[in-house]
C-alpha cells in the first residue's frame, strides 16, 4: 500500500460514521454485539486520533462509560422492583418501608442475578452511545466541524469555538491563581470551601471577563459579524426588507415543525397533514437560513475536502446503521440477547456489519501530526 | 491618511475628558509613536483610529476622525476591518483560532477574500514575518515574540493601510523585541504601511519613529518630528537623557547618533572614571562618580573597590543559600541545578530569553513550586520580621525603630549592623520554606507574580489590606505558640528595640496600610484593586507580601505595563527595601531598569547560570544586555546617566545619595 499524506479527514465523514455506529448499538441489547461495537471503537480512535488536546478526550468518555454502567446496576440493585418467579435471588437487602401513597417504588428487598444482567447489559449500551460521542470528538477537529455550519449559524459557531478555547483558559488561569493564592498564605490558603473558593474564583472571573472583552475587541476589529457591504442608505433599506423575510420564514419555520410533530402523534389527525407540516416547517427554516446567509459573506480558507476516503468512512456509518435497522437477513431476536442466564449467541451478519465499519480506520487517511510543542514557559 | 478633528473623547462618570480638541493628521506611510505616561489617554487615542472607541468602549466622541476616507462614526471597526489592522498588547488575548495558518487567514475570511488569493496571501505573510516554519503550530506553544509577530501578520493579511499597534513589545525579551520592531519598520519601508505605535519603552522605537504624538495627561496633544517633541517632554530614553545631560544641541535619538557625538564626552569621563574616581570608603559610601540611588546600603558587589568588597562579602552572612536546584515541567527540566546566595541588601537581577527558567527558578525560591533536586536554606526571619513589619508601622514606635534600621544602614554600609545581627542568629536559624505550609512561608520569602492581580480578590484596596495585617496577626499567634528560641534571636535582631510586643501591636495597627504608603503614597483606600494601574496593583501586591516581614522579596516580571515614572518608583522602593536588609531577586528583561535598579546580575539559559556578577561587568559584558548609555559610552563603564551626570559633577556627595535619603 502506498503511503497517504497525511490530512484530517473531514469532520462531517466522521460525524456521519459515529451516528450509524451509534443508532447501530442502539438498535441491540446482545451483549456480545456491543462489546465487538466498543471493539471498533478502540481500533479506530487509537488508530486514527490526533495528538491535539482534544484527542485525550476519549479515555475521559470510557471512564463516564464506566461510570453509567455502575449506576445503572447499583440503581436497578437499590429499587429493583419485583423479582419474578424462578429468577435467581443474588442477595436480600433491607427493605425500606415506604408510605402507602408512595406506591410502584421500592427501595431494598431482594435481588436477582437477571435484572442485575439485564441493567449492566443496558448500561453498556449506554456506554457504547457515549462512547461514539466520545470517539467523534476525539477524531474529528471540533472546531473543523463547527465550520461546516451554513453561513447564517457562522456567528452562533465561532461562538462556541471561543467558548470552547476559553474552557482550557480557565483551568489555566484557576491553576495560576491557585498558586498564587497559596504564595499569599494566610487565612485564604487554608480555607476550604466557600471561603477559600472566593480567593481563586474571583480574580479568574477577573481574568475570564478581561480576557472576552480582549477578544470581543479583536473580533470586532478584524471584521467579525461584518455584514456583506458597507451600510450606506441603499443596501440598508434592501437589506431590511430581505430580514424581514428572513425572520418571517425563521419565525414559521420551527412553529411548522412543531405543529407537524404534534400531527404525527396525534391519531386522531391524518398522518398525512402531520407529515406535511413538517416538511413545510423543514423548507421554511432551509430556506431562511439560506436567506440569512446571503446576507454574510464568507470565505474558507483551505476548507478540508471531501474525497474519496471520506465517503467510504461516511458509507460505512451509514450502511451499517441502515442494514441493523432494516434487520433484513439475519434473526432480529438475535439482537435482543437472551432472556435467560444462557450465553448469549453472536448473530453472524450483524457482527460482520459491525466489524465492517472498523473500516473506517483503513479507509481513513492517517492524522497530520502537530510539530513538537516548545514550552513556551 | 487618519486625521483627527478637534476630537474629544469623553468617559460617562469620569471627572474630565481623556481627549480634548485632538487635530492631529498623519501621512500614509508614516511610523507614527505615541508617548504618554499610564492613564493619559494612549489607548483611547489608539483605538479612535479604528472606531473602538467609541462604538465598543462607549463614551462620548465629539468631533470627527477618518481613516483613508471613511468616517468612524458612521464605520464600526468591523467595517474597518480592510483599512485597520488592530494588534493589542497580549497578543494571545487577540487570537480568534489556533494555529498559525488559520490565525493568519481569519481576518480574510470574514471579509471574503477568495480562496486561492487567501492562499498566496498567507504564504507571502509567513515569508514576510518569517514565521514560515510555524505554520502549523498551535499558538499557545509559541513564544511571546512569535505570537506578537503571528498577531502583526494576521492583521497584515488584510492588507490594511493602517496598522495600529498597542505597546506590542511590552511583554516581549529583547531579542523578541527586536523581532517585533524590525517586522514593523521593514512594513513602514517595503509594504509603505501607515503604522501607529504606542510604547512605554522609548529606546527601542524612538529612533525609528517619523512622527511623535506626546499626550501630556490633559487631553491634548503635541505632535511632530522625534527631535522637536523630545526636547520638552519629561518621558524620554536615556539615550536623549545622555543629550540633555551632555548639552547637545540637537538631541540623539539613536545609539548610533549618540556615539558618534560622544567622543569628547567619553574622555572626560575616562577621567572620572570608576577606576580613579572613587575609592575612598568614606562615610556616605564611597565611590561617589559612580554611585546610583539603588546601590547604597549594598555592600556587596558593584561599585565598591575589589577588598573592600571581598571583606564585605565575608562578612554579610546570605539570607538564602540554594544549591543545585532543579525544577522539572513535564519532561522539561526548567532549572538545571543551579548555585545561589543572597546577601541582605542585595538587588539582583535575574536575566535571560523567555522560557530560560526564570519564573520557575523564583518559583522554586520560594518555595512554592516543586524541585525536582537541591538544597534550599533561608534564614529565619528574626530580623527581617522587624525589617518589615516594625518599619511599615507609623505609630509611636515606628518611627524610632525606622530610624534606628534606616539610619544605620545608610550611614555606613550597614556592614557591623548586619554582622552583628546575623551573629545573633545561629546556623540553624535556616530553614527551607518547602517545608513549612504556606502561611509561615512568607514570613520568610515572599513573591511578587507576574500577574500581581492573582493575588487579590477583595473589593477595595483598604479590605486587601486589613486582610493581609489579619493574617500576619494570626502567623505571629502561631508562631507565639510554637515559639522556638525566639528572644535572642529578636533581640539580636538589631536596631529594634522594642521586639516582638511591638511587632504584633504595629502589626494590628495597619502594618501594611503604612508599609503601601511607603512604598507609594496616596492609593484611595476605597479603590476597586483591578481599577488602580499596573504600579499601583504592584506596589499593593508588594505591600501585602511583604507583610509577613520576609527577608528575601521575588518579584516575577515587575516592570511589565510600566511607564518610566512607576520604574523610576519601583527603582527607589527596591532600593529603600535592600537597605532596609531585604535580599531583592528581580527577573526582568527590561536592561535599562536593571541599569539603575539593580547591583548583580544574572543571566539564565536553558535553565542554568551562564553569568552572575556585579551589573556593571555582566551589563557591558554583551551587547544584547547593554543599556543604552554603557553602548554610547563604551569603553566608559557607565550604565545610567544618573551615573554620567554624578561623574561630571565630581566627588561630591552625588544628587543620587541625596535624594535618596529623602
Amino acid at each position: 500500500m502506498r503511503a497517504r499524506p497525511p490530512r484530517s479527514l473531514h469532520p462531517l465523514a466522521w460525524w456521519i460514521w459515529s451516528i450509524g455506529l451509534a443508532t447501530a448499538a442502539g438498535r441491540t441489547v446482545n451483549p456480545l454485539l456491543l462489546v465487538l461495537v466498543l471493539a471498533v471503537l478502540g481500533l479506530v480512535v487509537s488508530a486514527r486520533r490526533t495528538d491535539a488536546p482534544w484527542a485525550g478526550a476519549y479515555r475521559g468518555y470510557l471512564v463516564l462509560a464506566l461510570v453509567v454502567i455502575g449506576l445503572r446496576v447499583v440503581f436497578r440493585t437499590v429499587f429493583g422492583g419485583d423479582v419474578p418467579a424462578g429468577a435467581h435471588v443474588l442477595v436480600e437487602l433491607p427493605r425500606v418501608p415506604l408510605p402507602g401513597w408512595y406506591a410502584g417504588v421500592r427501595i431494598g428487598g431482594p435481588v436477582a442475578l437477571e435484572s442485575v444482567l439485564a441493567a449492566a447489559v443496558d448500561g453498556l449500551r449506554l456506554a457504547c452511545l457515549l462512547c461514539c460521542l466520545g470517539a467523534v470528538n476525539t477524531l474529528a477537529d471540533p472546531k473543523h466541524a463547527l465550520q461546516c455550519l451554513p453561513g447564517a449559524l457562522h456567528e452562533l459557531g465561532v461562538a462556541v469555538t471561543v467558548a470552547l478555547t476559553t474552557a482550557p483558559q480557565l483551568a489555566q488561569s484557576a491553576h495560576r491563581v491557585r498558586r498564587a493564592t497559596r504564595l499569599r498564605g494566610g487565612r485564604s490558603s487554608r480555607l476550604r470551601g466557600p471561603r477559600g473558593a472566593r480567593a481563586v474564583v474571583v480574580p479568574v472571573l477577573h481574568d475570564a471577563f478581561e480576557r472576552s472583552l480582549h477578544l470581543a475587541a479583536s473580533m470586532d476589529s478584524r471584521g467579525y459579524g461584518r455584514a456583506r457591504a458597507v451600510p450606506n442608505g441603499d443596501a440598508v433599506a434592501g437589506r431590511g426588507t430581505a430580514r424581514r423575510v428572513t425572520g418571517a420564514l425563521l419565525l414559521a419555520g420551527p412553529v411548522a415543525l412543531c405543529a407537524g410533530a404534534y400531527g404525527l402523534l396525534d391519531t386522531t389527525i391524518p398522518p398525512g397533514a402531520g407529515l406535511a407540516c413538517l416538511a413545510a416547517g423543514t423548507a421554511s427554516c432551509a430556506a431562511g437560513l439560506v436567506l440569512a446567509g446571503r446576507a454574510v459573506r464568507r470565505t474558507r480558507y483551505r476548507p478540508d475536502p471531501w474525497l474519496a476516503p471520506e465517503w467510504v468512512v461516511a458509507g460505512a456509518g451509514v450502511a451499517g446503521a441502515l442494514a441493523l435497522v432494516a434487520g433484513t437477513g439475519f434473526d432480529p431476536a438475535a439482537l435482543a440477547g437472551p432472556d435467560t442466564l444462557s450465553w448469549p449467541e453472536l448473530p453472524l451478519l450483524p457482527a460482520g456489519i459491525v466489524l465492517s465499519m472498523g473500516l473506517a480506520a483503513l479507509a481513513a487517511p492517517p492524522p497530520a501530526t502537530v510539530p513538537p510543542e516548545v514550552d513556551p514557559e | 491618511m487618519i486625521v483627527f478633528d478637534r476630537v474629544g473623547l469623553m468617559y460617562p462618570d469620569a471627572a474630565r475628558p481623556v481627549l480634548s480638541d485632538v487635530r492631529l493628521r498623519i501621512e500614509e506611510g508614516e511610523l507614527c509613536l505615541v508617548i504618554g505616561h499610564t492613564g493619559c489617554g494612549k489607548s483611547s487615542l489608539l483605538g479612535a483610529v479604528n472606531g473602538l472607541v467609541p462604538h465598543f468602549t462607549g463614551g462620548a466622541l465629539s468631533g470627527r476622525v477618518t481613516v483613508a476616507g471613511r468616517d468612524t462614526a458612521v464605520h464600526r471597526p468591523r467595517d474597518l476591518a480592510d483599512v485597520v489592522g488592530v494588534v493589542g498588547q497580549d497578543p494571545v488575548a487577540g487570537f480568534v483560532t489556533d494555529t498559525v495558518e488559520e490565525e493568519l487567514a481569519y481576518t480574510m475570511e470574514q471579509l471574503a477574500v477568495p480562496p486561492q488569493a487567501m492562499r498566496t496571501r498567507v504564504e507571502q505573510t509567513l515569508d514576510l514575518l518569517g514565521i514560515a516554519s510555524l505554520r502549523r503550530r498551535p499558538l499557545r506553544a509559541l513564544s511571546g515574540g512569535q505570537q506578537q509577530r503571528v498577531a502583526i501578520g494576521a492583521a497584515l493579511t488584510a492588507r490594511p493601510e493602517v496598522l495600529v499597534l498597542d505597546e506590542p513589545t511590552s511583554s516581549l525579551d529583547p531579542v523578541g523585541a527586536e523581532e517585533v520592531l524590525a517586522t514593523v519598520t521593514r512594513l513602514v519601508h517595503d509594504l509603505g504601511v501607515t503604522v501607529v505605535l504606542a510604547e512605554h519603552r522609548l529606546e527601542r522605537v524612538v529612533q525609528y519613529a517619523d512622527r511623535i504624538v506626546h499626550l501630556p495627561g490633559d487631553g491634548t496633544v503635541t505632535c511632530g518630528p522625534p527631535g522637536e517633541v523630545l526636547g520638552g517632554v519629561d518621558l524620554v530614553p536615556p539615550v536623549v537623557e545622555l543629550g540633555r545631560v551632555a548639552g547637545w544641541d540637537r538631541l540623539p535619538l539613536s545609539v548610533r547618533d549618540a556615539r558618534r557625538r560622544a567622543g569628547p564626552l567619553r574622555e572626560r569621563l575616562g577621567h572620572a572614571s570608576p577606576d580613579a574616581g572613587g575609592d575612598g570608603p568614606g562615610t556616605r559610601g564611597a565611590p561617589a562618580a559612580l554611585r546610583r540611588p539603588a546601590a547604597r546600603g549594598v555592600p556587596a558587589a558593584r561599585e565598591a573597590p575589589v577588598v573592600r568588597e571581598t571583606s564585605t562579602a565575608r562578612e554579610v552572612p546570605a539570607v538564602l543559600r540554594a544549591s543545585r536546584i532543579q525544577v522539572r515541567h513535564g519532561r522539561v527540566l526548567a532549572v538545571r541545578g543551579i548555585d545561589l546566595r543572597l546577601r541582605a541588601g542585595e538587588v539582583v537581577a535575574l536575566m535571560g530569553r523567555n522560557g530560560s527558567g526564570k519564573s520557575s527558578l523564583l518559583w522554586a525560591l520560594a518555595g512554592a513550586a516543586k524541585r525536582a533536586g537541591g538544597r534550599l536554606r533561608i534564614a529565619r526571619t528574626a530580623g527581617g520580621a522587624g525589617t518589615g513589619a516594625g518599619t511599615g508601622a507609623g505609630n509611636d514606635s515606628g518611627d524610632d525603630s525606622r530610624d534606628a534600621n534606616g539610619s544605620g544602614d545608610r550611614h555606613d554600609v550597614g556592614d557591623d549592623h548586619r554582622a552583628g545581627r546575623g551573629g545573633g542568629r545561629g546556623p540553624d536559624g535556616c530553614v527551607d520554606p518547602a517545608d513549612l505550609p504556606p502561611d509561615r512561608t512568607r514570613a520568610l520569602v515572599a513573591l511578587v507574580p507576574q500577574t500581581p492581580t492573582d493575588l487579590l480578590y477583595l473589593d477595595t484596596v483598604g479590605q486587601e489590606l486589613a486582610r493581609a495585617d489579619r493574617d500576619t496577626i494570626e502567623r505571629g499567634a502561631l508562631d507565639r505558640n510554637a515559639a522556638v528560641g525566639g528572644p535572642s534571636g529578636r533581640h539580636g535582631a538589631g536596631g529594634h528595640g522594642t521586639g516582638r510586643d511591638s511587632e504584633v501591636r504595629n502589626a494590628s495597627g495597619g502594618g501594611t496600610g503604612e508599609l503601601l504608603d511607603r512604598l507609594l503614597p496616596g492609593i484611595d483606600r476605597d479603590a476597586h484593586p483591578r481599577d488602580l494601574s499596573a504600579g499601583q496593583q504592584l506596589a499593593l501586591a508588594l505591600a501585602i507580601q511583604l507583610s509577613g516581614g520576609p527577608r528575601v522579596l521575588l518579584l516575577d516580571e515587575p516592570t511589565r505595563g510600566l511607564d518610566y515614572r512607576a520604574k523610576a518608583a519601583l527603582t527607589a522602593v527596591l532600593g529603600d527595601l535592600a537597605a532596609r536588609g531585604h535580599a531583592i531577586v528581580v527577573a526582568t528583561h527590561d536592561v535599562e531598569f536593571t541599569a539603575t535598579a539593580c547591583g548583580r546580575v544574572m543571566v539564565l539559559a536553558e535553565g542554568e547560570l551562564v553569568a552572575d556578577g556585579p551589573a556593571r561587568t555582566v551589563l557591558t559584558a554583551s551587547p544584547a544586555f547593554a543599556p543604552q548609555v554603557a553602548k554610547v559610552l563604551a569603553p566608559v563603564p557607565c550604565l545610567t546617566v544618573h551615573e554620567v551626570t554624578a561623574a561630571l559633577a565630581g566627588p561630591d556627595p552625588t544628587p543620587g545619595t541625596a535624594a535618596g535619603t529623602g
